[in-house]
């Protein structure tokens, strides 16, 4: 191996290991168009998530970054290939996952504290006791003097930490997100990194946390999978250097997070133009 | 690079502020008298023309009524009662026959709609039924109903009932349908049955689409016992307009229309509570007005 002074290690795809979190080996994944036609979504895509580390999937539009987050939640299911979960086949919605969406997903008839309760609710907690873990939570992510507001009446900002508590109250081992920040603005988006940050190592949960914002990925993550233009496949893997805790509003200084982000974007940059060409060929 | 004490100018400004907010109340207040006022006018500007176009021939007061001649006649069933009875009995029956119609046609169309909604082979397969039922005029259904039911009650509930079933049951269905995917799967990913899903999250988004069917359908069951009662009935709001009808009385056509329309004012004013009520977590309307 060459000498180690570049804080982004380029990682050779290799089979999974049999304790890691989450594997997925050397999946294709097709599906039938509803006129007809079949669809590669994902081809010989392979990933592996060590229990505790955090884990970025970037690429261009349309690649199926979204899809490795629903392979593992068991909402798809591989046409080849398989997924391991705990070092378990995926086969229902497993209890240790949790899921952050990009679009607001909140329950708008639900209060705040209704709405982190839910989980526990849904799961057969007590009422008492799921709801005093929810004012715990809600209380975590800074917003005790919202509890009973509803989610109108909060900012963009607020309703994705009521999400993220919505999430993170089920204490879930495996934790997907899916460009779950992309919607905020770039202020709100940096104090919302650090506050799942934050989360995350009180947590100690394995993440694989999707996004098109090469930058986000690089000062969250362990490891980025960068993924080429559809039908997707895992084209590297670097493992990410950088020491923790990280500061997100100083981070994007650092020289070697810059370094960092030069190398994964020269690997990125002609996949997203592949996308883009292809993108107005087909008028998506 | 300076920066600039706002502390001086800003006690005059607070003051300046809270005169400025009392005016635009006062606006506000006023704009709303204004609103009331005009309104008033126009009904009574209706009333007072009716009234001598009347008195003048120029309506003629034996096929359009007028004013007076209506006021008078409803005063009379109140007074005196109608040929059938007391007025209050004529309305609680037609009352009656309605909200049986409404509950019963509401209640089948919330839960075949969740039903279908839920279900995709079952919607594939009834949708082209429901088409054809729907495409029948109902109301002639009517005629159906006094044969196999009866002078008596049952045959208007069920003329209320399939008017009220078809709108409730498209709306719930749509509702249904609606329901965002990205809540449906975070229901599911935090831990919700099928049985969760459709109590916490499919019933409550599809509740706004049931609630706007809930105002249409009440007059549509208030329709149905009517028009039953049109058909044959020994009692209520709708025989009473028949019998004036036949009798070529304009003035009580009229009466009896208003006092329905009094009826169907009120229930709606009592769903608008019911479905505020319900709904309390939707955001106020932007132009909200007080009416």
């Amino acid at each position: 191996m060459q000498s180690q002074t570049m804080a982004a290690e380029k990682l050779s795809p290799a089979a999974p290991p049999a304790d890691a979190a989450i594997a997925i080996d050397d999946v294709t994944l097709r599906f039938v168009t509803p006129d007809g036609h079949m669809m590669t979504a994902i081809r010989d895509f392979t990933m592996t998530v060590a229990r505790g580390e955090f884990a970025c999937v970037v690429g261009p539009t349309g690649c199926g970054k979204s899809t490795t987050l629903n392979l593992v939640t068991g909402l798809l299911r591989p046409t080849t290939g398989n997924v391991r979960v705990m070092g378990n086949p995926v086969t229902d919605i497993s209890r240790d996952i949790g899921f952050v969406f990009q679009a607001d997903a909140l329950f708008p008839w639900r209060s705040v504290i209704d709405n982190v309760a839910a989980g526990p609710l849904f799961r057969g907690t007590p009422k008492q006791e799921a709801y005093d873990k929810a004012r715990d939570w809600i209380g975590r992510v800074g917003l005790s003097r919202f509890e009973k507001h509803y989610p109108h009446q909060l900012s963009g900002g607020m309703r994705k930490r009521v999400a993220l508590a919505q999430t993170f109250i089920n204490q879930p081992k495996i934790l997907l997100m899916d460009e779950p920040f992309s919607a905020l603005d770039m202020q709100t988006r940096t104090a919302m990194q650090d506050e799942l940050l934050g989360l995350w190592s009180g947590l100690k949960s394995s993440v694989v946390f999707v996004t098109h914002d090469l930058e986000e990925a690089v000062a969250l993550a362990d490891k980025v999978y960068v993924l080429t233009a559809g039908p997707g496949t895992v084209k590297s893997v670097y493992r990410i250097d950088l020491p923790r805790p990280r500061v997100m509003a100083d981070i994007r200084y650092d020289p070697k997070f810059i370094e960092i982000a030069k190398v994964i974007w020269n690997d990125l940059r002609e996949e997203v133009q592949l996308g883009q060409s292809r993108g107005l060929q087909t008028g998506h | 690079m300076t920066a600039i004490s706002p502390t001086e100018q800003a006690a005059s400004r607070a003051t300046s502020i809270v005169a400025a907010e009392a005016q635009a109340r006062a606006r506000l207040r006023k704009r709303h008298a204004l609103v009331i006022a005009l309104r008033l006018a126009i009904l009574i500007a209706f009333l007072s023309l009716w009234e001598l176009g009347a008195d003048y021939n120029i309506i003629d007061p034996f096929f359009f009524s007028s004013p007076s001649g209506i006021w008078e006649q409803i005063w009379s069933w109140v007074t005196e009662g109608t040929s059938q009875g007391p007025l209050w009995q004529q309305i609680y029956v037609t009352l009656e026959e309605t909200f049986l119609g409404f509950a019963i046609g509401a209640v089948g169309g919330i839960v075949a709609g969740i039903i279908l909604g839920r279900n995709k082979l079952l919607a594939d397969v009834f949708s082209i039924y429901i088409k054809i039922a729907n495409s029948v005029p109902r109301v002639v259904l009517g005629s159906v109903f006094i044969i196999a039911l009866g002078l008596g009650m049952a045959s208007k509930v069920a003329l209320a009932v399939v008017m009220v079933f078809f709108v409730v049951f498209a709306n719930a269905f749509q509702g249904v349908r609606e329901a965002d995917r990205a809540m449906i799967a975070n229901a599911q990913i935090l831990g919700a049955s099928p049985m969760q899903i459709t109590t916490s999250v499919i019933i409550p988004s599809a509740m706004s689409w049931i609630l706007a069917s809930l105002h249409v359908s009440f007059g549509f069951a208030l329709v149905g016992a009517v028009v039953g009662e049109f058909l044959g009935a020994k009692q209520g709001m709708g025989l009473l307009i028949s019998t004036a009808q036949g009798a070529f009385n304009a003035n009580g056509v009229f009466a009896a229309m208003i006092i329905l329309a009094v009826m169907a004012l009120v229930v709606e004013f009592l769903i608008t509570r019911f479905e505020n009520y319900v709904v309390k977590w939707r955001p106020a309307p932007f132009n909200e007005q007080g009416t």
